[in-house]
């Protein structure tokens, strides 16, 4: 008797654990499942690196009752894969979610997994930098994203080093020194005779991000979305520009050991920044070399690299409540206060003109008014098409190319070949 | 089964009745039941795990590779094009030579430096042998991602350790991860540095196993200690290293966080894809990629399939060697 009991029981405890543990997983995830029309306790925002929201969503909890939950990721290459996988399985995502530009170009094609903005907040078309906004839209017409900042460019740059090799140090003077590419090539090569043969930049892939955004019509894809990589002058124009700086550029690809370490071993005098760049700068060049740094202007007019918008996932329970959250952090009051808390730079017209934000200067980059510079610099930004696929061409067809170009591994020919056949298959969406 | 409720008396209390059965009758119901069944309780947990980890993401993978499937969008069935497509992608057999190189690199020198260690660990003459068995496995605790990311930081192009020893006997510096050999030797280090002492352990194991009686009567006959190495101790020892060879094999196709971190998280590997592996192209293809998801299951299930392959050649290998 005792042994088949005993067997039953144990069987019977067996089973119970299994369906105790399919139960579990069954109740994990309908915890706050909202009564219609009612306003929801919380709503959740995502983000990566730095926003700088941590004080504004205080005061919005404030005025509206409504708890909001900050989600950050700290960083772009860990947020992506959770994103997609919230949008693959549906569910996860939250209320508001900022996406970045790489991100968000390749989502358009899918636009389906965002509210349409339209319909929820008022039209704010007019008071955003005009292409910052159209960029927020899908090609149906959907508003997906309402813009947040925007990665304009300048040029970061060692007094110090400067100095010694006898170049002017005065942010002005050094600005004069490049009206244009070939001023900074100019620049570099006599940095280079002056330093006994140092780098002036840190890589040429620097130097075609910056050109690619001063407005020489469309990049990789054209307004129906074609690949024109191989033909477009834009292109063609900043890998001329980029392959010709090799000479100068110390080799040191971005956000490799080679490259961060260089910041303080001043392998390289300059390297161009966007405004969020500046807190890596100074992270990577540490305390010591506080008040070394400074900020001159970009060559050839504005550039821009990175920058993000604020969208709301369809599997949102609250639409209209995020919706209106996501508008109130990108108000021009949220965004010169993003901008003082963290530095992402503001793409709201009304806060680009603001006292604070213009006569914002940086400690670290001996006190440079970057407030101006940077405001002077989005000015200058020309409206862009990039199609969906823009960061995987860039990043995995133009980038390498170019590297393998600059390290010697290919001639120029070669590497423009490299990256044409590359763009077309990394282009494909 | 004796000693169980079908031989037990029927309890005084119950008095039989003709209509409902009797908990005799339930209780051989249970019974058999339970000796059926219970069996194949006692190895769900295994089998529910396996299935729902192991079984389910396989065949959901060969299904996913027979779609044209966006991970956050459309999905289409292709039949069999993703697997035509793989025959003609320069990128698909750039990233098997580049894991075929690095297995070879890793685990020829590898396995011949396991086993002198392994000999060497088996000398009667050793001293503090626990100590240098138990040294010897030490890498293999520390994490793969530390590993790669200090090898990382030795292969430096400007501030590495290996290009200031180069440096020193007046070797210019190498760009260790612009070349397809510098970075293949990185790597191939990596691996040998953490699995070496895996696989000497083993072998010594092996070589434990070898009949004492062998080498004594060898050594009456007076055979030197290196013909004992050569005609005792390998042969009798082939039956581990094809063990050995197969898991290297598994582990070398499957290459993926040492030349991803060594890349600095590029999925590339390199500029011109210089050691981008099999598992890397998959990840590529299959994630970070959205819209090619039904491809890089394709490139998943042709690694599945080469290492099956490889598997079977050294599978024949033991077979011969056992006749």
């Amino acid at each position: 008797m005792s042994v088949t009991t005993r067997r039953t029981r144990l069987a019977a405890a067996a089973l119970a654990a299994i369906t105790a543990i399919g139960g579990l997983a069954a109740c994990g995830n309908d915890d706050d499942e909202p009564a219609a029309g009612e306003k929801p306790a919380k709503l959740v925002v995502d983000t990566f690196g730095e926003f700088g929201y941590d004080d504004i969503v205080k005061q919005y909890e404030k005025d509206t009752g409504i708890k909001v939950e900050l989600r950050k990721t700290a960083q772009l290459a860990e947020y992506r894969p959770k994103l997609v996988r919230y949008l693959a399985t549906g569910k996860g995502a939250a209320d508001v979610t900022a996406l970045e530009e790489g991100i968000l170009n390749e989502f358009k094609p899918n636009a389906r997994n965002w509210a349409d903005l339209n319909p929820l907040v008022a039209d704010h078309s007019k008071e955003f930098l005009p292409w910052k906004w159209e960029l927020g839209k899908a090609p149906d017409g959907r508003l997906i994203g309402l813009p947040t900042d925007v990665g304009s460019l300048a040029v970061c740059y060692r007094k110090d080093l400067f100095q010694a090799a006898g170049l002017p140090t005065e942010r002005d003077q050094v600005s004069a020194l490049w009206p244009d590419w070939k001023g900074f090539h100019d620049a570099g090569l006599k940095y280079k005779q002056g330093s006994g043969g140092k780098a002036f930049i840190d890589s040429i892939t620097a130097v075609s991000n910056g050109v690619m955004f001063q407005g020489n019509g469309d990049l990789f894809y054209d307004k129906e979305d074609n690949i024109i990589a191989d033909t477009s002058p834009a292109v063609k124009n900043a890998w001329d520009t980029a392959t010709s700086m090799a000479d100068i550029s110390a080799k040191a690809q971005t956000w490799s050991p080679e490259w961060s370490g260089g910041f303080k071993q001043g392998t390289f005098a300059a390297t161009f920044c966007p405004s969020w760049m500046l807190g890596i700068v100074s992270e990577n060049s540490g305390p010591a070399n506080k008040g070394k740094w400074d900020v001159a202007s970009v060559p050839g007019g504005g550039g821009n690299w990175g920058g993000s918008w604020l969208a709301v996932p369809a599997q949102s329970k609250y639409p209209k409540e995020a919706a209106k959250l996501a508008e109130y952090l990108t108000n021009a009051k949220s965004q010169v206060e993003a901008f003082k808390a963290k530095g992402p730079l503001p793409t709201n017209l009304e806060a680009l003109k603001n006292e604070a934000f213009i006569g914002y200067t940086n400690e670290y980059f001996s006190n440079a008014p970057t407030g101006k510079i940077f405001g002077e610099s989005v000015a200058k930004i020309q409206p862009t098409h990039l199609g969906p696929k823009h960061q995987a061409v860039k990043e995995n067809a133009l980038e390498p190319a170019l590297r393998a170009f600059e390290s010697g591994q290919a001639d120029k020919a070669k590497a423009w070949e490299q990256f044409t056949k590359d763009a077309k298959t990394q282009g494909v969406f | 089964m004796s000693l169980s409720a079908t031989t037990a008396p029927p309890s005084p209390a119950a008095p039989p009745s003709p209509h409902v059965p009797s908990g005799r009758s339930r209780g051989r119901l249970l019974n058999r039941l339970d000796v059926k069944y219970s069996p194949y309780l006692y190895v769900a947990p295994f089998f529910v795990i396996f299935g729902a980890f192991g079984l389910y993401p396989m065949v959901r993978t060969a299904w996913m590779s027979l779609h044209d499937w966006d991970m956050i969008g459309d999905h289409s069935f292709i039949g069999f094009d993703n697997y035509t497509r793989l025959f003609s992608d320069e990128y698909f057999w750039n990233a098997l030579v580049n894991t075929f190189g690095i297995f070879a690199l890793s685990t020829i020198p590898q396995l011949l430096l396991a086993l002198f260690l392994a000999n060497l660990l088996n000398r009667t003459f050793l001293r503090a042998k626990t100590f240098f068995r138990m040294a010897i496995f030490m890498p293999n605790v520390v994490s793969v991602a530390a590993v790669a990311i200090v090898f990382g930081m030795l292969f430096q192009r400007e501030f590495g350790l290996f290009n200031w020893l180069l440096s020193l006997v007046g070797v210019d510096p190498v760009d260790w991860d612009g070349q397809r050999w510098s970075s293949w030797f990185a790597i191939s280090s990596m691996v040998n540095w953490r699995w070496t002492g895996y696989n000497t352990l083993i072998l010594l194991a092996g070589m434990q196993a070898i009949p004492k009686d062998l080498y004594e009567a060898a050594a009456i006959d007076g055979a030197s200690p290196w013909r004992q190495f050569w005609q005792i101790t390998l042969p009798m020892l082939k039956p581990t290293f094809i063990f050995v060879v197969i898991l290297s094999t598994i582990g070398g196709m499957q290459l993926f966080t040492e030349p991803l971190l060594f890349a600095n998280g590029n999925i590339l590997g390199g500029s011109q894809r210089e050691f981008q592996t099999l598992a890397m192209y998959m990840y590529e293809m299959g994630i970070v990629n959205l819209n090619s998801a039904g491809y890089g299951a394709a490139v998943a299930w042709a690694i599945f399939m080469i290492i099956v392959l490889v598997s079977l050649v050294n599978f024949l290998l033991v077979r011969r060697s056992a006749k």
